[in-house]
C-alpha cells in the first residue's frame, strides 16, 4: 500500500530531497521558496544531515562544489536573481563534471523583478546560464507529486552523467496543495556508491584533483570536445516529456510546470467544443524533446507555444519542429499566469482564422 | 650520508613555476612538511586558490580541488561538512581572500567552520601583473596605482587579522612572515597549530603570512625581504591576533 | 661532516639563501655556471665550514637544496 499525503509543493519537494538520499543543503533566504530551506532545516536536522543558511548564494553553490566533489549528493534551492548569482559557481561545477541538484523556483524578472511566479528564466536554464560551454540537465515538473520524485530523477542523471541537474519550478507549484504518493522507498545515503572522483583524502590510493581548467595546449579543447560527446549522449537518451491527444491534432499545445497545467484545463473545453486540440509537456528543458516534436512538426499543421514569459521557448519548437509548421505563442511575463480562457480564445483565433 | 633536509613527500616531484623568489614556494614546503609530520596527508584537501597559487593542485601530494576566485572557504566548508575527517586547508592569495572573497572569509570565520585558511598576503596582485591588492600599502606602487596608492582615492588597506579578531567566531588568528630564518621556523609553528586545532576539532584558523613578490614589487629577491622586515611588517605587526586556547586554560 | 646539496637545475638563482643567511658564509650564486633554466644556481664555496644547520633549506622557496650529515 503506497503512502499517501495531502502536500505543499515545497514540501513535497524537501520530502522528495530527503528520499533521494541527499543529507547536505545550503542555501540563502529567497521568495518565493522560503518554505524549502525553513522545512528543510527541521528535516536536516532529524535525519542527521547537513544545513547550512549562507551569506550569499554565491557561497551556497560552492558549497555544493565542495560536497559535490566529495561525492556527496548535494543540494540548493533558490530564486531567479540568486540563480543569477550562482552561475559562476554552476559552470565551475560543469566544468568539474561534479553531480548537484539546484532548484530553481522561478519568479518575474529582471533583476528584482517580483515574487509571482515565471518561467522567465528558461533560456538561463536551457543554454547553461554562465560562462563556457556546458549545459545543465533541466527537468521541469508540473505537480507536487513531481515534486517529490523528481529530486531522485535528477540526482540519477546527473551522477550518471556527472553533471550539475536543475529542477525548474515556479512559485505556483511550491504553494499549491496536492496528494503525493511515497511512490518509492527512501534511499539510505550509507548504499549509495561510492564515486571514483569524490575527495576523500587519498589514504590507499593515487591523489585525486577537480578543477575545472587546464592550461596545457590543447587539454581545454579536448575536454570540451569530451564533455560535448556527453552532451550529444544526454540529447539522445533523456529527452522527457508527456503527449495527450496528438493521434487527431489540429494544434498541438506546448507548456510546462505550470502552464502545461493551464494547457491542460484548456485542452479540455477546447475539446468540449469540438476543437481538435492536443499537448506536448517537455518534463525535460535539456535535453529538448526534440525528436517527438520533430515526428509532431511532421504531420500537425499549429503548435501553439504557452509560456509565463515572452516566449523564450518559441525557437527550440521552431527548431525542433523543422522550421514546417506555424508556431503561434501566447505568453504572460513579468509574473502574470495565463489562464484557460484566455488560453482558448488565442486557440479559437488560430483554428478560426484557419478553417 | 642521511638526508636532514630536503624535499618533503607532501609535495609532489613537479618543479613550481613561480617567479625566483617569490614566497609560494616556502609556505608550499611547510605545508607539505606538516602534512607528513601530523600524519595527515591521506586526509588532507587542499583548495588552490584563484591566482600565482592557482598551481598548487599540481604541487601538493594530497586530494586537490580548484574553486572559483576567493570561495576557498565556502568550498572548504562544503568538503568538512560532507566529510568531517577530512583535514581541509584553503590556501589563498590577498585578492582571492580579502577582495573577491571577503563574503566567505568573514563566514567562514564567523560559524567557526573546522577548517584551516592560509593567507598569503603580499601586498599585490601578482598572477595578473601586479595591480593594487586590498593589502596594498599607502604609498606603495602597482600597475593600477603607478603613483603609490592614493588613500583619498583608492582608500585603506585592509588588516585581515585585525578585522577578524573583531568577531567572537575564529578560534586562531596569526600573522607571520618570510623575512628571516626564525621567521620562517615561526610560521611552521604557527600553520602546525593551525592544522593541529583542525584535528581537535576546535575551528576556525587563519595564518596571514607576510609573503615577498619580487616581480610585482619591482625588487630583487633580497631587497623583498628587507622590504617585509622594514616596512610591511612595520604596518601589519606580526603576531597573535586570537588564540581561544589561551582563553581557555 | 655535513654537506649541502644544490639542485642546480630546480635553482633559480634568487640568492635568498645566499643573503646573509648561512651562519658560516659559504653560499654564493655562482658567477660562470648557468643552468637549463637560464639561472646562475646558487652554489658552495667551502663545504668544509658547513655546519648542516639547514638555513639555507629553509629559506629556499623551490626547494632546490638538500642537506646531509
Amino acid at each position: 500500500m503506497v503512502e499517501k499525503r495531502l502536500m505543499y509543493g515545497n514540501h513535497a519537494l524537501v520530502e522528495g530531497i530527503i528520499y533521494a538520499g541527499c543529507r547536505f543543503f545550503a542555501g540563502y533566504p529567497i521568495t518565493p521558496q522560503n518554505e524549502v530551506p525553513e522545512y528543510m532545516s527541521i528535516r536536516m536536522n532529524e535525519e542527521g544531515g547537513v544545513f547550512l543558511q549562507t551569506e550569499s548564494e554565491i557561497a551556497a553553490i560552492n558549497m555544493l562544489f565542495g560536497a559535490g566533489a566529495a561525492g556527496v549528493r548535494a543540494t540548493t534551492s533558490s530564486s531567479s536573481p540568486g540563480i543569477s548569482l550562482m552561475q559562476e559557481g554552476i559552470s565551475y561545477i560543469a566544468g568539474a563534471d561534479i553531480p548537484v541538484l539546484i532548484i530553481n523556483v522561478v519568479r518575474g524578472g529582471p533583476g528584482l523583478g517580483n515574487i509571482a511566479p515565471a518561467q522567465s528564466d528558461y533560456y538561463q536554464a536551457t543554454r547553461g546560464g554562465g560562462h563556457g560551454d556546458y549545459f545543465t540537465i533541466t527537468l521541469a515538473p508540473n505537480s507536487v507529486q513531481e515534486l517529490f520524485e523528481f529530486p531522485r530523477l535528477a540526482f540519477e542523471l546527473a551522477e550518471k552523467y556527472r553533471n550539475p541537474a536543475l529542477i525548474l519550478a515556479d512559485g505556483l507549484l511550491g504553494q499549491m496543495m496536492e496528494p503525493v504518493e511515497f511512490t518509492f522507498e527512501p534511499i539510505d545515503p550509507k548504499t549509495l556508491p561510492e564515486k571514483n572522483y569524490a575527495l576523500t583524502g587519498c589514504k590507499g590510493r593515487e591523489r585525486r584533483v577537480v578543477r575545472s581548467y587546464d592550461l596545457r595546449s590543447g587539454k581545454l579543447e579536448e575536454l570540451n570536445w569530451k564533455r560535448y560527446k556527453k552532451y550529444q549522449e544526454i540529447i539522445k537518451n533523456e529527452q522527457r516529456y508527456e503527449v495527450i491527444n496528438d493521434n487527431d491534432a489540429d494544434l498541438m499545445i506546448v507548456a510546462y510546470g505550470t502552464c502545461a497545467r493551464v494547457a491542460a484545463a484548456t485542452m479540455k473545453m477546447a475539446r468540449d467544443k469540438g476543437l481538435k486540440v492536443g499537448l506536448l509537456r517537455p518534463i525535460t528543458l535539456w535535453p529538448f524533446p526534440k525528436d517527438k516534436l520533430a515526428e509532431l512538426g511532421a504531420r500537425i499543421n499549429n503548435f501553439l507555444v504557452v509560456e509565463m514569459n515572452c516566449g523564450q521557448m518559441i525557437d527550440d519548437v521552431r527548431a525542433a519542429t523543422r522550421f514546417r509548421p506555424q508556431i503561434h505563442f501566447h505568453g504572460r511575463p513579468g509574473g502574470g499566469v495565463p489562464n484557460p480562457p484566455e488560453v482558448l480564445k488565442k486557440i479559437e483565433e488560430i483554428l478560426g482564422g484557419a478553417q | 650520508m642521511k638526508l636532514i633536509f630536503g624535499r618533503p613527500a607532501g609535495l609532489t616531484e613537479v618543479n613550481q613555476r613561480y617567479c625566483p623568489g617569490c614566497g609560494h614556494g616556502i609556505v608550499h614546503r611547510l605545508i607539505a612538511e606538516l602534512l607528513v609530520e601530523l600524519d595527515i596527508r591521506e586526509r588532507a584537501v587542499g583548495i588552490a586558490p584563484v591566482g600565482c597559487a592557482v598551481f598548487a593542485d599540481e604541487y601538493f601530494n594530497c586530494d586537490m580541488i580548484q574553486p572559483p576566485h576567493g570561495r576557498g572557504p565556502a568550498v572548504a566548508t562544503g568538503i568538512k561538512r560532507a566529510r568531517p575527517d577530512c583535514i581541509l586547508f584553503s590556501y589563498q592569495g590577498d585578492g582571492d581572500l580579502a577582495a573577491i572573497g571577503t563574503a566567505e572569509t568573514v563566514h567562514a570565520a564567523a560559524r567557526n567552520e573546522n577548517i584551516t585558511v592560509i593567507f598569503i598576503n603580499n601586498a599585490i596582485y601578482g598572477m595578473t601583473g601586479g595591480q593594487l591588492a586590498p593589502t596594498t600599502l599607502p604609498g606603495m606602487r602597482s600597475t593600477t596605482s603607478v603613483q603609490g596608492r592614493d588613500t583619498g582615492k583608492q582608500g585603506y588597506p585592509i588588516k585581515v587579522c585585525e578585522l577578524l579578531a573583531g568577531l567572537d567566531g575564529p578560534y586562531y588568528l596569526e600573522r607571520c612572515a618570510l623575512d628571516t630564518p626564525k621567521n620562517i621556523i615561526r610560521t611552521k609553528k604557527v600553520l602546525k597549530t593551525a592544522f593541529q586545532n583542525q584535528i581537535n576539532n576546535k575551528g576556525f584558523s587563519l595564518v596571514e603570512i607576510l609573503s615577498m613578490c619580487p616581480t610585482g614589487w619591482g625588487m630583487t629577491p633580497v631587497q623583498s625581504k628587507k622590504w617585509i622586515s622594514e616596512v610591511m611588517s612595520k604596518y601589519y605587526p606580526l603576531g597573535e591576533f586570537r588564540n581561544r586556547a589561551k582563553e581557555e586554560k | 661532516m655535513p654537506e649541502v646539496k644544490i639542485l642546480e637545475d630546480v635553482c633559480k638563482g634568487c640568492g635568498l639563501c645566499c643573503d646573509g643567511i648561512c651562519p658560516v658564509n659559504i653560499l654564493i650564486l655562482s658567477p660562470n655556471r648557468i643552468n637549463s633554466s637560464g639561472y646562475h644556481p646558487a652554489t658552495v664555496t667551502d663545504m668544509e665550514k658547513c655546519t648542516g644547520c639547514g638555513y639555507c633549506y629553509i629559506t629556499c622557496p623551490e626547494p632546490a637544496i638538500e642537506v646531509y650529515k
